[in-house]
């Protein structure tokens, strides 16, 4: 409980979870406050925000309820945020264990395809992916998964380099047991800390790429999302910018609070490199 | 001399990667939907399913996907990216013509986020748990948590709508076609908001290496005995303290150097810059397939480039490196 009572103790990261909470709590309380599709006509296109009580965030060039979209998009960049998270770390934890335990021949080829991930630009790559699988919300979310793991992957595979010639893995080898057992029930679990905080940051990441992909018009049009609303305020950008401003706000305080999160973490699990 | 064969050992290594970049991603696209036949059949407007049949023995189509891998990566030796339907010109043209923006761009932002990082780093470090360190740290965090495309777009109101102070796109003013020093001073006008745009989120993750690198620098031994000798404390941070303090910070351009290219297709796309970043949005939407592996190709290059350079600055500012060998 040292690391809890380390972590409340940092301004930003108290700051930064409750951003986050608030955030989840926009998601969750979406379709409480907002019955109706977000998606459908609400009123006169345009309406200026504060203007009129019915829509407080005022609407977009539609006639949409800008304030509806901003909790649903909420939930659509959490969602994918947290999924495509979750499909890297499991991506790159498989590559860099094996890397780094096994070392050899398995590791030369495994990071040689890590190398050749992270010399194309991984928004170069997702443009291939959705060209060749189109832009649905689970494409989109896979997409983004699959571009994000190689950083998760070295820092699993340094992780079993310095872990796998440790004692307790000797120990280990001499009861007999197997590679998978050492691999997921002995090494991971010391392996995994620095790879979750790391976390963070993958989602931070993925969280924007998805927003850049939508404000491109390139992820899924019939889902309530932030970039989506941007890029399509864009068309009324000089006079009616508030169109693209909010929602833009809406992606900058859940990603700042996805790395004030991150790193109050960080701080708080390892504390000799606090004072850095 | 052992620097370059040590760097050059390093950029014949990354040719394999090469390989596999291309391999892996022009078996991706063979799983799109369409081909560059169906692409130029679209434009011209339809046809039948014989003029289908001759053009796709035209491109070499009607190949198994091992020959036509073989094929393209045949050509690919002699620099020939193949044709874009699209365009009606060769790949390599078309890239070629986009490519001077794009180097410009990143160029100019690269230098403005490593400068105006490097600089924001020092203050930040001297000052460190002070307001000017709270400060920045505080707008560096901001900074790296803001959208590019959304930055770009609020400077557009900011500066090209209200205040008038600088064009909303382009590279070029189209009207008055300017010449010599008018030109580039006119082409510098257009790049100010996207430099910016696109040079935001990496001054950010800049100063904070900075700012670390600088604090683990600093508590080393050998600025204690340069402050012993009674040096003042700006001879210290310039001459001892920042030259090993800017080892991780040329690392990170080279690491640095894919998501830069990666971050200028949305950027020229809201600053419409004729770019090679505008280009492969271009190509996506347009399902010109060739294009789009002919861009991947030259950014996986620029981004190796990129990383043999870092290499070459590394062994410069660290004498070490190119001892060991």
């Amino acid at each position: 409980m040292d690391a809890a009572k380390r972590y409340f103790r940092s301004p930003a990261a108290v700051i930064g979870l409750i951003l986050l909470l608030l955030i989840v709590a926009m998601a969750v309380s979406a379709s409480f406050l907002y019955p109706r599709d977000p998606l459908a006509l609400a009123g006169r296109p345009l309406v200026w925000p504060f203007s009129n009580p019915r829509f407080l965030l005022g609407t977009d060039n539609s006639g949409r309820d800008i304030a509806a979209q901003i909790f649903y998009g909420a939930r659509i960049s959490l969602l994918i945020g947290g999924v495509a998270t979750v499909i890297a770390i499991l991506i790159g934890i498989l590559v860099g264990a094996f890397a780094g335990y096994y070392g050899g021949w398995v590791d030369n080829v495994l990071m040689r395809i890590t190398e050749a991930f992270q010399t194309l630009p991984n928004f170069v790559l997702l443009l291939v992916l959705v060209a060749v699988f189109g832009s649905t919300l689970t494409t989109v979310t896979i997409a983004v998964g699959v571009v994000s793991w190689p950083a998760p992957a070295r820092l699993t595979r340094a992780e079993f380099l310095s872990l796998r010639n440790r004692e307790f893995v000797q120990a280990g080898k001499t009861l007999g047991m197997k590679d998978l057992q050492l691999i997921l029930g002995e090494i991971l679990p010391n392996a995994l800390p620095p790879v979750i905080v790391y976390a963070s940051v993958v989602m931070a990441v993925a969280i924007l790429l998805e927003s850049a992909l939508a404000f491109l018009r390139l992820s899924d049009p019939n889902v309530a999302s932030w970039g989506n609303l941007i890029g399509l305020g864009r068309d009324v950008l000089r006079v009616q910018w508030y169109v693209s401003a909010i929602p833009g706000i809406a992606i900058l305080v859940t990603v700042l609070a996805v790395s004030l999160v991150g790193q109050g973490l960080n701080d708080a699990l390892n504390p000799r490199l606090k004072s850095r | 001399m052992r620097i370059l064969s040590l760097a050059g050992r390093r950029l014949a290594a990354s040719i394999p990667t090469l390989f596999l970049i291309l391999i892996g991603v022009f078996l991706l696209l063979q799983l799109a939907p369409g081909d560059t036949v169906d692409a130029l059949m679209a434009q011209m407007g339809g046809g039948d399913a014989a003029t289908a049949q001759q053009l796709r023995k035209f491109y070499g189509l009607d190949l198994s996907v091992p020959a036509q891998l073989g094929n393209y990566l045949w050509h690919l030796v002699r620099l020939d990216l193949g044709f874009s339907s699209i365009y009606g010109k060769p790949v390599a043209t078309v890239i070629l013509e986009r490519l001077p923006p794009t180097i410009l761009l990143m160029t100019a932002s690269l230098s403005f986020a490593f400068f105006f990082g490097l600089l924001f780093g020092v203050i930040a470090a001297r000052g460190v748990n002070r307001w000017p360190d709270t400060l920045i740290s505080t707008l560096g965090l901001i900074f790296y948590a803001t959208p590019s495309f959304w930055f770009g777009l609020m400077a557009i109101v900011v500066f090209s709508v209200y205040l008038q102070w600088l064009p909303s796109g382009g590279f070029q003013d189209i009207g008055t076609v300017q010449t010599g020093v008018r030109g580039v001073l006119d082409i510098a006008a257009h790049l100010v908001l996207p430099t910016l745009t696109l040079g935001l989120i990496f001054l950010a993750i800049y100063l904070r290496i900075m700012r670390a690198s600088m604090l683990e620098v600093l508590n080393l031994d050998f600025v204690r005995t340069a402050r012993a000798k009674g040096l003042d404390e700006t001879h210290v941070i310039t001459r001892h303290v920042l030259r090993n303090a800017l080892l991780p910070m040329v690392t990170l351009i080279g690491l640095q150097a894919g998501t830069m290219l990666g971050g200028s297709v949305v950027v020229e796309s809201v600053f419409s810059l004729p770019g090679l970043g505008r280009l492969a949005y271009e190509s996506v939407v347009q399902r010109d397939l060739n294009t789009l592996l002919g861009i991947v190709f030259v950014s996986a290059l620029l981004v190796i480039v990129v990383n043999f350079v870092v290499d070459l600055l590394y062994a410069r500012l660290d004498p070490r490196i190119a001892a060991e060998g």
